[in-house]
């Protein structure tokens, strides 16, 4: 996130020049500004990462941290060759629950964060739209976002239900379906189960992010384009895609990290189902169900990892593709 | 008049103290299970009338699991303001070394209670939680329809499917296409390590590690027993038993769409109930076995007290655990919520036996109860009952032969066992 923020103005200032020591004195109170932030944000966010980063070298368990013991790269690789002369392989890059999860999360990320950036523009392009009751609209439209995650997840969990859901009897209803479906349970179900959960939940997030960048384009241009006798579907293509893009790219980031590290959706839904098991719920599982707090440590440190690269690959290539049509 | 001011100023103070010593206020930690925390806020008030202590209730939820890695954190960090703990009967192993030895302070009351459970309770001769209140699963059956169709409850497991067919199939000819033979818990969790842990141990099948550590689940009796459950699965029970928990396998029962149903004790008086479609025409008997020679077989469930090692106030504490655990205590507790006692005598007792007829029945499925690998185990149990649940599961949905699983179950469980338990 820090990227974003100081990857445009400060490289333009940062220019050469003129007052060089008015720029160190800038850079100065920058600092002294910045401080606070950085001493805080070290001891909550940089001090646990730290601490969980040398955990997984060690041998450490719940019950007795403090006598935990350096094994090296134990908990991500290890090899045995037994007398047979085959070679065994341990450790959490060679667990193929672990790579179960990552494939997982990464599933749900991309689908989840494509459906709701799709919905989101759509109500977001509604939203923007003048029409009586508009401000009541789009409170309403926030209220999936304001339900704590774990709230909605369990209401979801009832309404899901294969007894007494309330979606099977619509369904059943309608005459859509012949019997019930154990919508959290069937392995076939379980990730549509989620998907149909997050996506009502931050559908509307989405479509605020954007509504804002929506709202700084300048109305003159769809004025000309008007005049133009421009086709709305080109428009839309051409100027309002492309002006929303930096918003969009945003908001799109945001919802990406949160899809990535998703756990209390799952861990409420659907908690020791193999399909839906992510790095984050197969971390906890192993951090203090088992008595692997190494290896759940492990399991969040790689967490960390696949996070920050993903991150980072997709911001090196939003920034080439905009620098491409400039 | 100096020397007796300060000595009055002295005595008072060390009354006070001595007051202060006496009247101390400890914290427990309980699930929100049911009735629980109303009968347990019932019994606090008694509690600190006749003491003088004060005892906070910490709400946690129902959920065992969500219980035990709250727990397990807050021993880990040797947090002091929970001094008991209700703690599920696995958990004694995994957390023996976070509690108070309860040995010697209990030695005048656990020999009321049943061995088994007071067994399950003790690790290397230490005695981690004192028995609250006890669970163990036996065979629901439709006495109305076993009557219909002539048939006797089922000893074993093979008479069990044929009578389940048979009165399955002659039901759905007579207009009732909803009936199903046998529902159980046969989701991907803890409940299928117990049902699982049934067929095998009744089949001669040992219990997934034995006492002495040797993991005995990789045996042919073991695997006959998965093989004989996966031809239930489509033709006695529905395919949706795989994700059935207890709730859903009484919902199925308590409609009177099941002819027979493994379940634990709670479901009896639910059954009975007045909105049930059952009430009055089933029984219950301990699980059938394989062939006739072998032992029927329930696991082992339940309740328990501890205290914390971490709390200032142990004497107190184990002082409230002591009640709770009282033949008293239980008694309310069989009487309001149709919970197990762990004492024996209160099996014969009338006015329980009044409120809750099943109960007498119940005793001869205690002497069989068997303990989840949790002893053996201890800190890895979680662990292999994972691995334990998902082979089963892996096998009864279709996904390799029981001898396959249970085969590579016996590696991962080697491999988890390392140098040793």
């Amino acid at each position: 996130m820090t990227e974003v923020s100081l990857a445009g103005p400060p490289s333009a200032i940062a220019g050469k020049g003129i007052g060089s020591d008015l720029q160190a004195q800038r850079l100065r109170s920058a600092w002294i500004f910045l401080a606070p932030t950085l001493l805080v944000l070290a001891m909550v966010a940089g001090w646990p990462l730290v601490r969980t980063i040398y955990f997984s070298f060690t041998n450490a368990s719940l019950t007795n941290l403090s006598a935990a013991e350096l094994v090296g790269l134990q908990n991500y690789l290890s090899w045995v060759t037994l007398k047979s002369g085959r070679t065994i392989y341990r450790g959490l890059l060679a667990d193929p629950a672990w790579w179960n999860a990552v494939w997982n999360t990464l599933r749900f990320t991309v689908i989840s964060v494509s459906i709701e950036t799709a919905l989101g523009l759509i109500v977001a392009l509604v939203l923007n739209a003048r029409f009586p009751g508009r401000g009541l609209v789009r409170a309403a439209i926030l209220i999936p976002w304001a339900i704590p995650t774990i709230v909605s997840a369990k209401m979801w969990a009832w309404m899901l239900n294969d007894q007494f859901g309330i979606l099977n009897d619509v369904l059943l209803g309608l005459g859509l379906i012949s019997q019930k479906i154990a919508w959290t349970a069937s392995p076939d179900t379980a990730m549509i189960a989620v998907l149909i959960v997050d996506v009502w939940k931050t559908t509307p997030f989405m479509a605020l992010l954007i509504l804002a960048g929506l709202q700084m384009v300048p109305g003159d241009i769809y004025e000309a384009t008007k005049i133009d006798g421009v086709h709305p579907v080109k428009v839309f293509w051409r100027i309002t895609l492309p002006l929303i893009r930096p918003a969009l790219m945003v908001a799109v980031i945001f919802r990406m990290l949160d899809a990535l590290r998703i756990f209390d959706l799952i861990y409420v839904l659907t908690p020791n189902n193999a399909q839906t098991k992510t790095m984050s719920v197969l971390a906890r599982e192993n951090l203090f169900d088992f008595d692997k707090f190494a290896y759940g440590a492990a399991a969040s440190t790689m967490l960390f990892l696949i996070i920050a690269a993903i991150t980072v690959l997709y911001m090196w290539f939003g920034r080439l593709n905009l620098e491409g049509e400039r | 008049m100096k020397p007796i001011a300060r000595t009055l100023i002295l005595c008072a103070a060390i009354a006070g103290a001595a007051d202060l010593a006496a009247a101390a206020e400890i914290s427990m930690a309980a699930n929100s299970t049911g009735k629980n925390l109303s009968f347990l806020r019932e019994q606090i008030a008694k509690f600190e009338k006749d003491t003088g202590h004060k005892v906070n209730l910490v709400t946690m939820p129902p959920s065992s699991s969500e219980q035990f890695s709250q727990y397990r954190l807050w021993l880990a960090a040797g947090n002091k303001d929970v001094d008991v703990y209700q703690t599920d009967v696995i958990w004694a192993p995994q957390l023996a070394d976070q509690f108070v030895d309860l040995t010697e302070s209990t030695k005048d009351v656990v020999g009321a209670h049943f061995r088994s459970i007071v067994q399950s309770q003790t690790v290397n001769g230490k005695l981690v939680a004192l028995p609250f209140y006890t669970d163990a699963p036996a065979l629901y059956y439709r006495k109305d329809l076993l009557d219909k169709y002539g048939k006797k409850p089922p000893e074993t497991w093979d008479e069990l499917a044929a009578t389940a067919k048979e009165i399955q199939d002659k039901e759905r000819a007579a207009g009732n296409p909803d009936i199903w033979g046998f529902v159980f818990q046969g989701n991907a969790y803890e409940g299928l390590t117990c049902n699982a842990l049934e067929w095998i141990k009744s089949s001669g099948g040992g219990q997934i590690i034995e006492a002495d550590g040797t993991i005995s689940v990789n045996n042919e009796k073991a695997a006959a027993a998965l093989e004989r459950v996966k031809g239930w699965i489509g033709t006695i029970s529905p395919k949706g038993v795989l994700a059935y928990q207890e709730e859903e396998s009484r919902g199925v029962w308590q409609t009177g769409n099941a002819v027979f149903m493994r379940n634990w004790p709670y479901a009896y008086s639910l059954g009975n109930g007045d909105d049930s479609a059952v009430k009055g025409k089933f029984d219950v008997k301990p699980l059938p076995t394989a062939t006739d020679g072998d032992q029927p077989s329930s696991t082992l469930g339940g309740w328990n007290l501890a205290v914390s090692k971490y709390s200032d106030e142990q004497e107190a504490s184990i002082a409230f655990v002591k009640f709770l655990g009282s033949p008293e205590v239980q008694k309310a507790r069989a009487i309001q919520l149709s919970n197990l006692p762990t004492i024996a005598a209160l099996y014969d007792d009338k006015e329980v036996a009044a409120a809750q007829p099943f109960m007498p029945n119940w005793k001869p499925i205690f002497q069989d109860a068997v303990p989840r690998p949790s002893a053996v185990a201890k800190v890895k149990y979680n662990e292999v009952s994972s691995k334990f649940w998902s082979a089963v599961h892996n096998t009864l949905s279709g996904n390799g032969t029981a001898a396959e699983n249970l085969e590579l179950l016996e590696v991962d469980l080697t491999e988890l066992q390392g140098d040793g338990w």
